[in-house]
């Protein structure tokens, strides 16, 4: 019992829930009514509100995929789709309301953009309550702001990108947002210019049976260098929240961009998220992706090597613990010469959860002389849970070095008993084991989510222990 | 004499098969034991079993350390009441730097936060006194290790965890002369009068410059015969076919 106590009051850093008290919560379901409600309410431009209508064209058109999870618990009768907070967009977190403020203080927000960060934005539910980019930036030239005032105020270049990387027609999921889409993070870094410390967005869900559908939208211009760090969360509650945000990365000649991701929805999440990103000449995007939360995750972030000589890295790692089906991987379509893809994804799954690494790498005719090395390593904590592989390559030229590495094994009890005779106790060994599974990947990971991560590893595996 | 270790007519199992078959031993504080036997004879079956490895099970019998019956004692508990082993095959562990492991270990074996400037005092002049790389210790817990380098870390963690009986399951298979002759100065550095060591080995090298107290044969699970290190050069001449069915 005290362990399970423990446990509950550490995971309040997630789990704390506000009342629901919302501006705005639009009727449940989806249908053209509501789509337009939310494009008036948005004061969308004309534009903007034919790609909604669209999209709802497409939705109802798509399947929903017949492979992965299951997805049957989702009902869109049973979600709204926009929930408006009680709160303006602010530059100041002393104008946003205490409840509000108050749950980015426990997630950490305000403290490390006085430390580390150079650029914050916050969204709760559906829409950003605050945004903030240091002065120096503003000068260089950098926009960071949220997706709205972005459609108002650089309207000639969202419309030139907006669904244009990631189509509407990509899945069903896609074809959701796109639909009704709230919030989100547009950032513009301008030829040249390199920012050495990151920005980051926060997505907060607290609403009940709702949906968070924010839009990210990076363009990182030519020679320009950017890290971006996006983190999520929400509460738990009984019934299925749905989390479908698309991010469209725009990584022009010679720029790089490290977009870093530590997902923590609750446990009635289905994420169905969508991330790609267009990489040119010699440029750069490296995807570091920690997934530790939802019930649901379909999540495959994706490069395309359009530029001679790009390169992409992906570094990933998935945690699944009880009742959790993550469905994660990474996609890379290499389309010029001389292009470059490292993979390195690693999952743990324990208590019967279920983790696959699910992939792709395509190598087109045009793209001699590229290089493709994927690892992929799962560790299963007992026999109820479950790990799969499931590779797709597509390799159209024979100018490449391509290697593919899996190991799938089962926690070791020789590395146990080892760790037990130096004094530690069976649970202490076996997070040690796991920290160190992780490690190469939480070294890649900004260092207080490095942190985080190896204290969720803790917790994690002290509830799964009696 | 005080009593470390008795072991009494213990039966053992790997899996289905019986391994130990009724043996005994005493160990007193301030002895060297050594136990020889061939491959297959139960040796290493031994120190697991002391040790409670969930990879074997005991029968029947007792053993008896420093007073209390460890049998069902996990293995956690039984390091903190100050057996160690030093492994034939120690294992990786990346992610936790050979310092931190050792203040982790300390900590738990202690039941109390080591002072860490103390105890980097501490490895760095055991370090030293066994001839072992400094680098060594920023590295991950034995990763990348060569087997050489690998044993030393093991009696390097011996002689800062400062057990009441060390147990050295095969310390000296697969070492260089260098590494023999620092696993040796590193068990007669370790060696007080209120300790104990329990060597296994099947072979001589590692014996040579350490005051041996008693031999024992094992063979077929059970210790057939017990004498002194003239036992061992016995041994070493003839080998152990003698003592076999």
């Amino acid at each position: 019992m005290a362990k399970a106590n423990i446990k509950d009051i550490n995971r309040n850093i997630y789990d704390f829930k506000n009342a629901d008290n919302y501006d705005f919560k639009i009727e449940k379901g989806l249908n053209r009514e509501i789509v337009e409600e939310i494009s008036k309410m948005k004061n969308d431009p004309d534009w903007m509100r034919e790609i909604r209508l669209k999209a709802l064209e497409m939705y109802n058109k798509l399947e929903l995929p017949t492979w992965g999870p299951d997805l049957s618990e989702l009902n869109m009768e049973e979600i709204a789709t926009y929930v408006k907070p009680k709160s303006k967009l602010n530059s100041s977190w002393d104008e946003v309301p205490e409840d509000i403020k108050d749950t980015f203080d426990k997630l950490g927000i305000p403290e490390a953009e006085k430390k580390s960060l150079a650029g914050v934005g916050a969204q709760y539910d559906s829409e950003v309550v605050y945004h903030s980019i240091k002065e120096d930036l503003l000068k260089q030239g950098v926009i960071y702001t949220d997706m709205e005032t972005a459609v108002r105020e650089y309207s000639e270049i969202v419309k030139e990108h907006f669904m244009k990387c990631v189509p509407i027609s990509d899945h069903k999921f896609v074809a959701l947002h796109a639909a009704v889409w709230s919030g989100g993070s547009f950032v513009y870094v301008p030829k040249g210019v390199k920012l050495d410390i990151p920005l980051q967005s926060y997505f907060r869900l607290n609403s009940p049976e709702s949906g968070q559908f924010e839009h990210t939208l990076i363009i990182v211009d030519e020679g320009a260098s950017l890290h971006f760090i996006e983190g999520c969360s929400a509460p738990k509650y009984n019934k299925v929240n749905l989390h479908a945000g698309c991010v469209e990365l725009y990584v022009k000649d010679n720029a790089y961009l490290r977009y870093s991701t530590i997902e923590n929805w609750s446990k009635n999440m289905m994420n169905l998220n969508t991330k790609k990103a267009i990489v040119g000449k010699n440029a750069q995007v490296d995807w570091v992706t920690g997934s530790f939360g939802s019930k649901v995750s379909m999540l495959y972030p994706m490069s395309f090597l359009n530029g001679e000589g790009a390169k992409t890295e992906y570094t990933g790692i998935t945690f699944a613990g009880g009742g959790q089906n993550l469905d994660t991987g990474f996609k890379v379509v290499h389309n010029a010469k001389n292009t470059s893809s490292i993979v390195n994804s690693k999952s743990i799954s324990k208590n019967g959860g279920a983790c696959t690494y699910r992939a792709l790498v395509r190598i087109n005719e045009n793209a001699k002389n590229s290089k493709c090395s994927v690892s992929c390593e799962s560790l299963m904590l007992d026999d109820k849970s479950r790990s799969d592989t499931i590779p797709v390559n597509d390799i159209r030229t024979d100018d490449v070095i391509f290697s593919h590495e899996a190991k799938i094994g089962k926690i070791s009890d020789k590395e146990i008993f080892y760790l037990m005779s130096r004094g530690l106790s069976e649970e202490d060994a076996k997070a040690m084991i796991v920290r160190g599974f992780a490690y190469p990947i939480s070294k890649e990971l900004p260092v207080e989510y490095a942190v985080e991560m190896n204290n969720l590893i803790n917790l994690e595996l002290e509830g799964s222990i009696g | 004499m005080s009593k470390l270790l008795e072991i009494k007519d213990l039966y053992a199992n790997a899996g289905d098969k019986e391994i130990l078959k009724g043996l005994n031993l005493n160990i007193n504080k301030g002895e060297v034991h050594v136990i020889m036997g061939p491959n297959g004879a139960g040796k290493s079956t031994l120190a697991n079993v002391i040790f409670n490895n969930s990879e074997y099970t005991k029968k029947s019998g007792e053993i008896i350390f420093d007073g209390e019956n460890i049998n069902d004692l996990s293995t956690d508990k039984i390091a903190k009441k100050g057996v160690f082993m030093s492994f034939q095959n120690p294992e990786e562990i990346p992610g936790i730097t050979t310092t931190n492991f050792l203040k982790v270990a300390k900590n738990n074996i202690d039941g109390k936060p080591v002072k860490i400037f103390e105890l980097k005092e501490n490895i760095k002049k055991n370090m030293e006194e066994l001839n072992m790389n400094p680098k060594l210790i920023e590295r991950n817990l034995n990763v990348g290790f060569s087997g050489g380098e690998k044993k030393k870390n093991e009696i390097l963690q011996m002689l800062v965890l400062n057990p009441k009986l060390a147990i050295l399951d095969e310390t000296d298979s697969g070492l260089d002369v260098d590494a023999v002759k620092a696993v040796s100065k590193g068990i007669d550095m370790y060696k007080n009068d209120e300790n104990a060591v329990l060597i296994i080995t099947h072979n001589m090298k590692i014996l040579q410059n350490l005051k041996i107290d008693f031999v024992h044969i094992l063979i077929d699970g059970k210790i057939i015969k017990t004498g002194n290190a003239e036992l061992a050069k016995e041994i070493e001449e003839n080998g152990f076919s003698k003592y076999k069915k």
